[in-house]
């Protein structure tokens, strides 16, 4: 551990964890569990959804989302005081009332203690919404992938998540990343034939053949890959299955022949 | 950090300043300007379509000859400006972010032109008309009709 | 010419002291952008001919704004030797009529509305007041604005007539790095943008903190609106804030400036692209300035209509890439800013104060204003007040001296209720807290702000349940949609307000109400939705009699709420002009020429047009 150690109290627990570590890996390590949406370790802190709202105490009083907080030596961290409760279950309740079609939000507003929502969707033509605007898809597709593919478009309540001019994207590569992350499943996307369809983003990418079976696997857009991450050259060269059972094969060869 | 490298960004600005000079040029924000201007700055085309869509400045549609930006900001509000939207809708037959049919006026709403001593405010093409009652409206679209040569 | 060195600047100060204080007639037009929306452009046109028409040999100068905004178009006219009056309310006529006066040898009182005073103690009008005798501009002390209105702001040499870019040269000639932060430290200068931030404290951080290039940035996207402060430095005096911006520049390390300008003042941008292109021209922008061997250049971003990247983290995402999204703080920008570097961010008032600090020093700086609160603030002063515009004063007077003092009161006899601080960020104060003192803490104890200084006066007319609606459906339409609380509460919040207005408010949506705006208070990841409940909690707190009027009585007491409201023409009032029925945008009155009109209650919306232009009074609001 090369980053000097931070020394923290959650709910009355003493916790060290390296300088730089956001709050609520800080909260993670204490054992207590907090419920996100928009946080992925891999990405950016975006600090939107709200949900990890917890009370630092000591030295001063603050409400923070603890997945964007860096820790800070000696704060002391309540997860369940009332307004840290409260902020986490009407978060929750809203979302409930954006999507009450969401199986995930209801699940995640339930373990907190809502039911049910006094308020309706937003729009109600999209009543149907799955999606919370958590933005880990547009970061996964920007900051992991470097795609750019899609981004937010509008803003309030009238913010979405999309192409530009709704359109196909051409600069989508089809690696279904956003698809991967979405936490609630709001991203469709369907192989079908030799396409690739993200209905979604009203996007479609060739797949590429494999040479061996003809099943159509890769999309055509990541071919890039084969250059670029020289591992990756195998994984795109061949159909999964024919791949294992290439691999197979080349274990079988190496075995000496005959007995000892 | 991301699998595919990304140009250096361009300089602090400059996606807006482009934005701006497309707006200046064709009245709005057509498709292709855009996808040229990402194009050219280096930066993906989503990211502009998103600065495109997020400011009240810009607009994906185009716009009339002659745009109207009724402020209703505070002190316009106050003193009366949401009459004003209403006498404009009530003649052009429009609502806010719409154009006329014939294309003469688009009608928007805007937060505050900063001449709040003068409320209620309107701005028309860059022109700005304080202390207005709303009678006094008709003659102001009078003046940019007949400046086209459409007559009163 | 270019300035080299700081004597260099005396000969900039002798041109400008030329034309600032000419030998002849000079006249000055205050053209900022509110005096040409009253028709200023013409009254300048007017001045202009009519004195070549008549061989009148005059220096007339487009000027920035005189503050008096209820007044334009102002014009300032001074004859040397004999003195300087300010008329008001002019016209193409009455320029016409003073030019003649002018050139008969005579300075006219017609018009006048105060002398200025420069070294004539005796009054030159009889029965016309000294400026500072009116009561707009008695406690009026100007700094921030201490040109505006004065000079002439395309002319940089007037800037440096009137001490400019003195400050410059003492802080990079004679003053450390840090000196400089401690001056501002010692000021007591507190962020003008409204978060009341020490500013010293924030540039240490700067200074103090890792990281190469730093960079300065001035927040000009006032998005308040009611408030045009902003607007008004940077179109009447530019040279105030490039200058404290250079000067901020060298006290944390930075070499490059952004001076961001919201988009709806095109003329603020024009003025400001002028000043800096001038600046550059002169050597006082670029390399070695004036022989410092310090550095310094400043780009202008022109804003595209968001209230949130008054943000600061949204104003540097905006600059960055396009999207003015706000991010969590920590870090802040004085760490992490502008491309992750360490940056320093101010309002376009407290660049403009930085330069008269280090021109004047912290000492006389804390002369002015209260304890903890030193110095100056402009505020708008605008609303249902008897004298709007900008208005100058030191900290601590209170809001009755500002209201009544200053404003002159309610319009029209009618009785001031209330007072808006703060802009859609802040809260509405009721008259009985009108003693309070006008200062940060105060402020926000009371459950407003002091914001950027947009101050509204209300009265009894205005409903405030339709006013907390009215700041929803503001900040509803601003919000970025980032975080779930502003997103999704801003619009829960105008939707409870909207049935509450249209009659079908229940006591229980008032519970809902404090709710939901207390978690949005709390919860949100920015200032945007931090403070967009305000106006909704203090209306709670002062004028929950006004809701439950609502709630309870179908009733709107200030007689505003379309649903609650009936118009009727009083038939033995009515005479009949006609002018209500043509102007009715949908047509419901009725009624013969000099025949009392009727208006159809099926039609009629209820906007209250009629009432409010029948020129004998005719229509009733019944509650």
């Amino acid at each position: 551990m090369d980053a000097p150690a931070v020394n923290i109290t959650v709910n009355g627990q003493p916790v060290s964890v390296p300088e730089g570590t956001v709050l609520l890996e800080a909260v993670r390590a204490a054992g207590v569990e907090l419920p996100t949406l928009c946080y992925h370790e891999g990405l950016a802190p975006y600090g939107a959804c709200r949900l990890c709202m917890v009370a630092i105490t000591e030295p001063h009083q603050a409400l923070v989302a603890s997945c964007a907080y860096p820790v800070e030596e000696g704060i002391v961290v309540e997860t369940d005081a009332p307004e840290a409760v409260t902020a986490r279950r009407l978060a929750l309740e809203f979302l409930l009332g954006r999507c009450p079609q969401s199986n995930v939000i209801r699940d995640l507003a339930a373990r907190e203690g809502v039911t049910g929502s006094r308020f309706g969707a937003p729009l109600p033509e999209r009543a149907d919404e799955l999606c919370v605007l958590c933005g880990l898809c547009v970061r996964v597709c920007r900051e992991a992938i470097g795609a750019a593919a899609i981004s937010f478009v509008g803003r309030g309540v009238e913010r979405r998540v999309g192409t530009p001019f709704d359109v196909h994207a051409d600069a989508c590569i089809g690696c279904g990343a956003c698809a991967e992350i979405c936490p609630t499943g709001a991203i469709e996307i369907e192989d079908r034939g030799n396409q690739r369809i993200l209905r979604t983003w009203n996007t479609t990418v060739e797949l590429h053949a494999c040479p061996e079976c003809g099943c159509f696997f890769a999309p055509e857009p990541t071919a890039f890959l084969k250059e670029m991450l020289p591992e990756a050259a195998d994984v795109w060269g061949l159909c999964p299955e024919c791949l294992r059972k290439r691999t197979a094969r080349q274990w079988i060869e190496q075995m000496p022949v005959g007995p000892a | 950090m991301p699998l595919i490298p990304q140009p250096a960004p361009p300089a602090g600005g400059a996606l807006l300043a482009r934005l701006h000079a497309i707006n200046a040029e064709h009245g709005y924000l057509p498709e292709a300007e855009l996808r040229l201007a990402a194009d050219e700055l280096g930066v993906p085309t989503s990211q502009v379509y998103s600065a495109a869509s997020f400011y009240a400045a810009f607009t994906l549609e185009p716009r009339g000859r002659h745009t109207i930006q009724v402020c209703l900001g505070t002190a316009c509000y106050i003193r009366g400006g949401d009459k004003l939207l209403e006498k404009l809708q009530a003649t052009l037959g429009v609502g806010p972010g719409e154009t006329t049919e014939d294309r003469a006026f688009t009608l928007e709403t805007v937060y505050c032109l900063g001449s709040c001593s003068m409320s209620p405010v309107i701005r028309v093409d860059g022109d700005t008309y304080g202390r207005l009652r709303a009678d006094r409206l008709p003659r102001i679209l009078k003046k940019y009709r007949a400046a086209e040569g459409q007559g009163p | 010419m270019r300035v080299h060195m700081r004597s260099d600047l005396d000969r900039l100060r002798a041109e400008g002291l030329s034309t600032l204080y000419p030998d002849g007639l000079r006249i000055g037009v205050g053209m900022a952008t509110c005096g040409l929306a009253t028709g200023a452009a013409a009254v300048y046109d007017a001045l202009r001919d009519e004195s070549a028409a008549r061989g009148l040999d005059l220096t007339l100068v487009a000027t920035g704004c005189i503050g008096y905004c209820q007044q334009e178009p102002l014009v300032d006219v001074r004859v040397p030797d004999r003195g300087r009056v300010l008329y008001a309310r002019m016209n193409p006529e009455r320029a016409r009529a003073l030019v003649a006066a002018l050139a008969g040898g005579e300075l006219p009182a017609e018009g006048a509305l105060a002398v200025i005073p420069e070294d004539h103690p005796s009054k030159v009008l009889p029965g016309v007041p000294f400026l500072n005798e009116l009561p707009f501009y008695a406690r009026q002390h100007k700094i921030i604005l201490r040109n505006s209105g004065l000079v002439d702001p395309t002319r940089v040499e007037e800037y440096v007539a009137r001490e400019g870019y003195q400050a410059l040269a003492h802080a990079l000639l004679d003053l450390s790095q840090q000196d400089v932060i401690d001056e501002v430290v010692s000021a007591g200068l507190r962020g003008r943008g409204g978060g009341g931030f020490p500013t010293g404290c924030k540039w240490q951080v700067c200074r103090d903190a890792a990281g190469e290039p730093k960079y300065v940035i001035c927040n000009g996207d006032e998005g308040d609106p009611g408030a045009y402060m902003d607007r008004t430095v940077l179109e009447s005096d530019p040279h105030s804030v490039i200058e404290g911006m250079i000067i901020g520049g060298y006290a944390v390390g930075a070499h490059e400036g952004t001076l961001y300008v919201r988009d709806e003042y095109p003329l603020a941008v024009e003025r400001v692209s002028q000043a800096v292109a001038q600046a550059e021209e002169l050597g006082l922008l670029g390399e070695d300035i004036l022989g410092s061997g310090f550095g310094f250049r400043i780009d202008v971003v022109r804003g595209a209509g968001a209230f949130v990247c008054g943000e600061e983290t949204a104003l540097i995402a905006s600059i960055e890439g396009g999207l003015g999204e706000p991010s969590p703080k920590p870090p802040y920008p004085a760490v992490s800013g502008l491309w992750g570097q360490p940056t320093v961010i101010n309002n376009v008032k407290t660049w403009a104060s930085v330069s008269a600090i280090l021109a004047r020093g912290a000492a006389w700086y804390t002369g002015i204003g209260v304890e903890g609160n030193r110095g100056t603030v402009v505020f708008s002063l605008v609303g249902k007040v008897a004298n709007t515009g900008l208005v100058e004063v030191p900290l601590g007077l209170t809001l009755r001296e500002m209201i009544e003092g200053i404003g002159g009161g309610g319009l029209d006899g009618k009785v001031v209720k209330a007072v808006q601080t703060g802009g859609p960020s802040g809260g509405c104060l009721p008259a009985r807290l009108f003693h309070l003192p006008i200062d940060y803490e105060t402020l926000t104890q009371a459950g407003s702000i002091m914001g950027s200084g947009g101050m509204v006066v209300m009265d009894e007319e205005t409903c405030m349940v339709d006013v907390a609606r009215y700041f929803l459906t503001f900040t509803m339409d601003e919000s970025c949609g980032k975080c779930t609380p502003c997103r999704e509460g801003t619009r829960a919040m105008y939707e409870i307000l909207t049935r509450i207005i249209d009659g079908g408010g229940t006591l229980e949506d008032l519970d809902n109400l404090e709710e939901i705006a207390t978690w949005v208070k709390a919860a949100s990841l920015c200032g945007l939705g931090q403070t967009a409940p305000n106006p909704v909690l203090s209306t709670l707190r002062y004028f929950r009699d006004e809701y439950e009027a609502h709630i309870v009585e179908k009733r709107c007491p200030a007689g505003v709420c379309r649903a609650l409201i009936r118009l009727a023409i009083q038939p033995e009032l009515c005479t009949g002009c006609g002018l209500c029925l043509r102007e009715c945008p949908v047509g419901a009155i009725t009624g013969e020429s000099k025949e009392p009109h009727v208006i159809d209650p099926d039609l009629c919306t209820r906007c209250r047009l009629c009432h409010d232009i029948c020129p004998v009074g005719a229509v009733e609001i019944v509650r």
